[in-house]
């Protein structure tokens, strides 16, 4: 493994990479696209040299097709891409949702729709992280507004993924992808791994579908002596296709609670000033940056004014805003989209406070002092 | 004798294939091989996509993987990278592999990636009820193309063989002995091989282009097919509405995953020294 320098000026992309590493990833197969291809081409530099596999596929349904092929063999696998490669991942992210193949797809995220803004910066996938692929599906999806968050939400975006056997998302943008900035890292023995838990009954008695106490089966890999099959049809506990109308609402029902029962060990957050505050902020990626810097502004003008970030966009933090709602008059969102997350904020307050969108959509970041006036704005 | 039974899932059957459909002959021949090769049942993972062929990895006890439609050679890509050991065998049909799958079956040919695809080729989408497929003959006859085809088909062996592809052999359901035997090649060639199987599918493509009983479909197989060797013999006209059975291309290229663990080694001395 190398070593990673404890402090490094990096981008983004770069900390995603490190963090891979330390987590174990052993495979990534990816397609070129901007503002992503960081990210392959140190994968294709570093994997070889780590003894893991690097590909670059003809496409981005086949870089999510090998991912999820090399999952099943056994190796901690990811991709990454972005807006209009998302897309295409869809299909096959729809398929390791339903055959809880654990592996990490990172969407450095762009101007939308279509090809949209290729070099510049968005948060317009939000909810089609949620709800891209068909069907009702599990789905994590993490966020970060620093190259540091970068290398943890990298490194817990695996963790996630074998923890709970689901694929992961995680939502950089072109603004945290390719800021360089100083990062500290920790040392790899200092970060907790988590890796799948493996069948311990021998293979006759093996169903790799089986609803356990926990919901999340444990998993054999291909190649060691358990033969079972994988289909991304509707299947019973041994994982062959099912039409009965028991098995199907079982296995639907336990694929969603698995992550709705674990939530609380999910959802993660940050907040800031929030004890007093009389005005909420919410906003994650590198939004949240600006509005760090908008909360600090708004205490100097005597503005009791609070910041919850959110590390987690999915599963929503419903019960923290929910709260927050409850203690201060306005949750601003500010939010490089048309008002995707205040939507998802608003049907969480129980109308407690009102939820004002503070939106851009034309590539360019959302400044402290639009965030401050927006702020000054609702105090009247 | 060929064990079956220790190949199959038998509690999965009956399976989901027509009276006559030739699904079946081609599963049998893929055992057939198999067991003549003597691989492990845990060392063997059978891919397959979308469709009727597709379904056969249901009904063999091996690592079995049914994925989304097209991609199966992208999910075996993936396989076959992090474990080189394992015997990959992708199941496919002329739909599923030649047009939503099409452009990862043309690059893990270029590639050379050691996978064995075995193609199912019936002429039409059966699964969805009848459709048109990329071998849809022209002027042939779908629910699609209702007043006959206007497209060209596709020659899928000249594909993969234009691809890149070490191995590309054709036969058809009829010719059982010669398919165990050309799978057999295919899974022991070191590459990206390819076995494309004409297999009747009376149900729709029979019916809808008047072309009988599955049993004269096959019959029209053993009429039609002629070997390698003879239609080189023949000129263009003469091969017309023929079907060119035997071993296509065989030929030696570099392997990618043996290429990939070259190059592991080339950095790892590099970084030695």
């Amino acid at each position: 493994m190398s070593p990673v320098r404890a402090i490094q000026m990096i981008q983004g992309n770069g900390a995603c990479v490190e963090g891979a590493i330390v987590a174990g990833v052993k495979f990534f197969a990816g397609y070129p696209i901007t503002p992503s291809s960081e990210i392959a081409e140190l994968m294709a530099e570093k994997l070889p040299r780590l003894g893991g596999v690097f590909i670059q596929m003809e496409d981005e349904i086949g870089a999510m097709g090998a991912v999820i092929g090399a999952s099943l063999a056994g190796a901690k696998a990811m991709t990454a891409t972005s807006g209009p490669g998302f897309s295409l991942k869809q299909e096959n992210l729809g398929y390791a949702s339903m055959t809880e193949v654990p592996c990490v797809v990172v969407n450095v995220q762009r101007g939308g729709p279509s090809t949209g803004l290729p070099t510049l910066p968005s948060q317009g996938d939000v909810m089609q992280a949620r709800w891209g692929t068909h069907g009702d599906h599990p789905i994590i999806a993490l966020v970060a507004s620093t190259v540091r968050d970068a290398f943890d939400q990298t490194v817990r975006a695996f963790n996630l993924s074998e923890r709970y056997r689901v694929p992961v998302v995680l939502l950089l943008d072109e603004i945290v992808g390719h800021v360089n900035e100083k990062a500290e890292f920790p040392s790899p023995d200092e970060i907790d791994l988590v890796e799948r838990v493996k069948p311990t009954i021998p293979p006759a008695g093996y169903n790799p579908f089986e609803p356990t106490a926990s919901d999340i089966p444990p998993m054999a890999n291909f190649g060691e002596g358990y033969r079972f099959h994988v289909t991304g049809l509707c299947h019973d506990k041994t994982g062959f296709p099912t039409n009965n109308p028991q098995e199907i609402d079982q296995l639907i029902r336990r694929l969603n609670r698995k992550i709705e029962r674990y939530r609380d060990e999910i959802i993660s957050y940050r907040e800031y000033e929030l004890e007093d505050a009389d005005i909420g902020l919410f906003a994650y990626g590198s939004t949240a940056r600006s509005t760090r810097r908008a909360v600090y502004l708004g205490r100097e003008e005597g503005i009791k004014v609070g910041l919850l970030e959110p590390l987690v966009l999915w599963p929503f933090p419903e019960t923290k805003v929910c709260e927050l709602a409850a203690q201060v008059s306005h949750i601003i969102v500010p939010e490089m989209n048309l008002g995707q997350i205040a939507h998802e904020v608003r049907c969480n307050t129980m109308g407690r406070a009102e939820v004002v969108s503070l939106s851009r959509i034309d590539g360019e970041l959302i400044r402290p002092m639009e965030i401050l006036e927006k702020i000054r704005e609702v105090v009247g | 004798m060929i064990p079956y039974e220790e190949y199959l899932r038998l509690d999965k059957f009956p399976h989901i294939w027509c009276t006559g459909c030739g699904c079946g002959i081609v599963l049998k021949a893929m055992l057939r091989a198999i067991h003549r090769l003597e691989l492990k049942k845990d060392e063997v993972v059978m891919v397959s996509g979308i469709g009727c062929s597709s379904r056969t990895p249901g009904y063999v006890d091996f690592n079995t993987l049914h994925t989304t439609h097209g991609r199966a050679i992208a999910f075996a890509t993936g396989v076959k990278l992090v474990k080189p050991e394992l015997h990959v065998i992708v199941v496919t049909g002329d739909g599923d592999g030649t047009a939503i799958g099409g452009n990862h079956l043309i690059h893990a040919a270029r590639r050379n990636i050691d996978l064995t695809v075995v193609l199912y080729n019936n002429h039409i989408y059966g699964m969805t009820g009848g459709q048109s497929s990329p071998t849809t003959p022209w002027d042939g006859y779908s629910t699609t193309t209702p007043h006959g085809n206007i497209e060209q088909p596709f020659n899928i062996c000249e594909l993969a063989e234009a691809s890149g592809a070490s191995f590309v052999a054709r036969s058809t359901a009829y010719h059982a002995i010669q398919l165990t035997k050309l799978i057999e090649r295919a899974i022991e060639k070191r590459g990206f091989s390819l076995v494309e199987v004409l297999t009747p599918c009376p149900t729709y493509f029979g019916r809808k282009n008047r072309l009988g009983s599955a049993i004269e479909m096959l019959k029209w197989q053993k009429d039609n097919s002629i070997p390698v060797s003879v239609s080189k013999k023949l000129g263009p006209e003469e091969l017309r509405e023929k079907v060119v059975v035997g071993v296509l291309t065989d030929r030696e290229k570099p392997e990618y995953t043996e290429e990939y663990a070259k190059l592991v080694e080339r950095i790892k001395i590099k970084e030695e020294t």
